[in-house]
C-alpha cells in the first residue's frame, strides 16, 4: 500500500535513518555529559562518543579525524571557511573566486566579504551548469586566496569538475573550498583524491539529524588555518567554540557510516528509479531536463514543463507528493530560481520547473504514482494555459507585447 | 503555505475555462501579465445586444491563486453590464478567496484582465477606451 504524502524533496532534507536515531538516543538521557568535561566519566563518555563519530565522518570523505570541525550545519561551515580564510590569509590577498549557482550560504557570505573590502569574482556557468576551466584560470590574480566552488548543485544536481579545479589551484598556490552539502553521502567524495582543502557538509542531507554539520580543514600539504567566527571556550581546536552537540554528532557519525557501507547499492537503486521517472516525464511534449545529465548526482532530476507554471503545477498534487519548484511565485521578489536563470533558461522555463529528489526510502510504487500524477496535472493545466493554446496555434510568443509588471 | 478551500475549489474545478471567438464584434479579449513574470491571464467576455455580459471565459498560466482569481472573475462577470464589470475591485477577489498578501498580485492581474477585456470590447464597438489609474500592487 502506498502511504501519502510521498516525499521526493531529498535535496531539501532527508528523514533520519532509524539506525541513526537509535544510536543517538542514549546521548540525550543516560550519556548526557559535556564532551569538554575532563574530570568525570560523564564527560569521558561523551568525548569518546564524539571521537568515534569524528572517525566515522572523516572516513566517509577520506580525511583524518583531526581535520573535522563540527558545526551547527553546512551554512555555518560555509561561513567559517570563507570568512575564516579571508581573515586568516589577509596578508596574502583578498580575492575569492566562486560561481553564480552556489548556495546562498556561499553567495551571501561572499557579498559580506565584499563589504569587508574583499574582491569576489562570480564565474558564470554554461547551460549544463558547469564552470569553464579557462574562465576560472583567467580569473586568477596574484591576490587570489580562495576558489570556492560547490561539489554538486542543490537545484539541478550538477557535479563540478573538482579534480580539475584543485589541480589548477594547486599549481597556482590557491586554496580550494567546496560546499559539498549535496554530494557527501551520495557519491564518493575524497578530499585527497579531489584535492580539496576545505569542505562543508551536513548530517541532515544524508539521513542524519538537523543542526549538525562539519567543516573539513586540511592539516597537511598544505596546513590550512581559518580564523574562528565564534569565540568562546576554544572547542574544535579553537576554530569553533561552543559545547558540542553530542547526540547530533553521534547521529552524524552513524549516518556517515551507513552511507559509506551502502552507497554503492543505494546509488544503483535510486538512479534506476530516477531514470525511470525522468524518462517517463520527458515523454511529455515540451518538457526539458535542466542541467547536465552526464555530470549529475544520481538522485536528482530537474524538469521544466513548458507553458505550465511550477507552483500551479505543484498544487495539483502537493497534498500527495512533496517536490519543489523553481518558480518563486510565493517569494516577495517573484523572481524564479537564480540557478536556472544562470543556465540561460528564460524566465518562462524557470517558472515551469520542478525538482524531484529521490532518497533511500523511495519505492517504485511511489515513482509510478508520481509519473501518473504529474503527467495528468501537466495536461490539465495546459488545457487552461493561454500560452499552450498560442503554442499549439503556432503563434510566436516573442511577437506579443507583454505587459511586464 | 496552505491554500484556502475556495482557491482549492476553483483550482480543482475551474469555472469557464475556454476560448471565445475573438474575431466577433461582441467579444472583448484581455491578455495581461507576462510569461517571464510567471503569470499570464486571458479573459474574454461576450456581450449581448443589451450590454449584458452573457458569457465569460478564461485561460491562465500561473499559480493556483492566479487560476482561482480568474475563474472567480468569470463567474462574477456573467450577468453584469460592461459598466458594472469594470467596477470589480481586486480587493473583493482577495476577500472572497482569502488570498494572502503575497498573492494579492494575482487579484490585481484579474482586475486588469477584466478592464482590458472591456476596453477591447469598447474599441471594437467604436466606444472610447476607459482610462484606469495604474494599479498600485504588482
Amino acid at each position: 500500500m502506498l502511504k501519502f504524502p510521498i516525499y521526493l524533496d531529498h535535496n531539501a532534507t532527508t528523514p533520519c535513518d532509524p539506525r541513526v536515531v537509535e544510536a543517538m538516543i542514549p546521548y540525550f538521557t543516560n550519556n548526557f555529559g559535556n564532551a569538554a568535561s575532563r574530570n568525570h566519566p560523564f564527560g569521558w563518555q561523551a568525548e569518546e562518543a564524539v571521537d568515534y563519530a569524528r572517525e566515522q565522518v572523516a572516513k566517509l570523505i577520506g580525511a583524518d579525524p583531526k581535520e573535522i570541525i563540527f558545526t551547527s550545519g553546512a551554512t555555518e561551515a560555509d561561513n567559517l571557511a570563507i570568512k575564516g580564510v579571508f581573515e586568516m590569509y589577509a596578508s596574502k590577498g583578498n580575492h575569492i573566486i566562486t560561481c553564480n549557482i552556489e548556495h546562498k550560504a556561499v553567495l551571501d557570505t561572499c557579498k559580506h566579504i565584499e563589504k569587508e573590502g574583499g574582491e569576489v569574482t562570480y564565474l558564470k556557468v554554461n547551460p549544463e551548469g558547469l564552470i569553464d576551466m579557462k574562465e576560472l584560470e583567467a580569473a586568477i590574480k596574484p591576490t587570489t586566496i580562495l576558489i570556492a566552488i560547490m561539489y554538486a548543485n542543490n537545484e539541478i544536481g550538477t557535479v563540478m569538475p573538482m579534480k580539475e579545479i584543485s589541480a589548477l589551484a594547486k599549481k597556482k598556490g590557491i586554496l580550494v573550498f567546496s560546499d559539498a552539502t549535496q554530494a557527501v553521502g551520495k557519491i564518493p567524495v575524497d578530499v585527497n583524491k579531489d584535492g580539496i582543502d576545505l569542505m562543508a557538509f551536513t548530517a541532515h542531507k544524508m539521513y542524519g539529524p538537523k543542526g549538525v554539520g562539519a567543516l573539513y580543514v586540511r592539516r597537511k600539504n598544505p596546513r590550512v588555518k581559518v580564523t574562528a567566527q565564534i569565540d568562546g571556550g576554544g572547542h574544535e581546536r579553537g576554530m569553533r567554540s561552543g559545547t558540542l552537540n553530542v547526540p547530533g554528532i553521534v547521529g552524524f557519525g552513524k549516518a556517515c557510516e551507513i552511507c559509506m557501507s551502502e552507497m554503492g547499492e543505494e546509488t544503483k537503486k535510486i538512479s534506476a528509479l530516477r531514470d525511470k521517472l525522468e524518462n517517463a516525464l520527458t515523454k511529455i511534449e515540451e518538457s526539458y531536463v535542466n542541467g547536465s545529465k552526464q555530470y549529475r548526482l544520481p538522485h536528482v532530476t530537474n524538469i521544466s514543463f513548458k507553458y505550465v507554471e511550477g507552483e500551479g503545477l505543484l498544487m495539483g498534487f502537493n497534498k500527495d507528493i512533496a517536490v519543489s519548484s523553481g518558480s518563486a511565485c510565493t517569494s516577495a521578489s517573484l523572481e524564479p530560481s537564480y540557478v536556472l536563470k544562470a543556465l540561460g533558461l528564460g524566465d518562462d522555463l524557470a517558472h515551469s520547473s520542478l525538482r524531484f529528489g529521490l532518497g533511500r526510502f523511495t519505492t517504485e510504487d511511489q515513482i509510478d504514482y508520481t509519473i501518473e500524477a504529474v503527467t495528468k496535472t501537466v495536461s490539465k493545466l495546459r488545457e487552461m494555459s493561454p500560452l499552450w493554446e498560442m503554442y499549439k496555434e503556432g503563434i510566436d510568443m516573442n511577437s506579443i507585447e507583454w505587459a511586464h509588471h | 503555505m496552505a491554500y484556502s478551500d475556495k482557491v482549492l475549489g476553483h483550482y480543482q474545478n475551474p469555472k469557464n475555462v475556454g476560448t471565445l471567438d475573438k474575431s466577433k464584434q461582441n467579444v472583448g479579449t484581455g491578455l495581461v501579465g507576462a510569461p517571464e513574470c510567471g503569470d499570464v491571464m486571458r479573459l474574454q467576455i461576450e456581450v449581448d445586444e443589451n450590454g449584458l455580459i452573457k458569457d465569460a471565459k478564461f485561460k491562465t498560466f500561473g499559480c493556483g491563486s492566479a487560476i482561482a482569481s480568474s475563474s472567480l472573475a468569470t463567474e462574477w462577470l456573467k450577468g453584469k453590464t460592461v459598466d458594472e464589470a469594470v467596477k470589480i475591485d481586486n480587493m473583493e477577489i482577495v476577500e472572497e478567496l482569502h488570498l494572502p498578501p503575497v498573492k494579492i498580485h494575482c487579484s490585481v492581474l484579474a482586475e486588469d484582465a477584466i478592464k482590458a477585456a472591456v476596453n477591447d470590447y469598447r474599441k471594437k464597438n467604436g466606444l472610447p477606451e476607459l482610462k484606469f489609474e495604474e494599479s498600485v500592487v504588482h
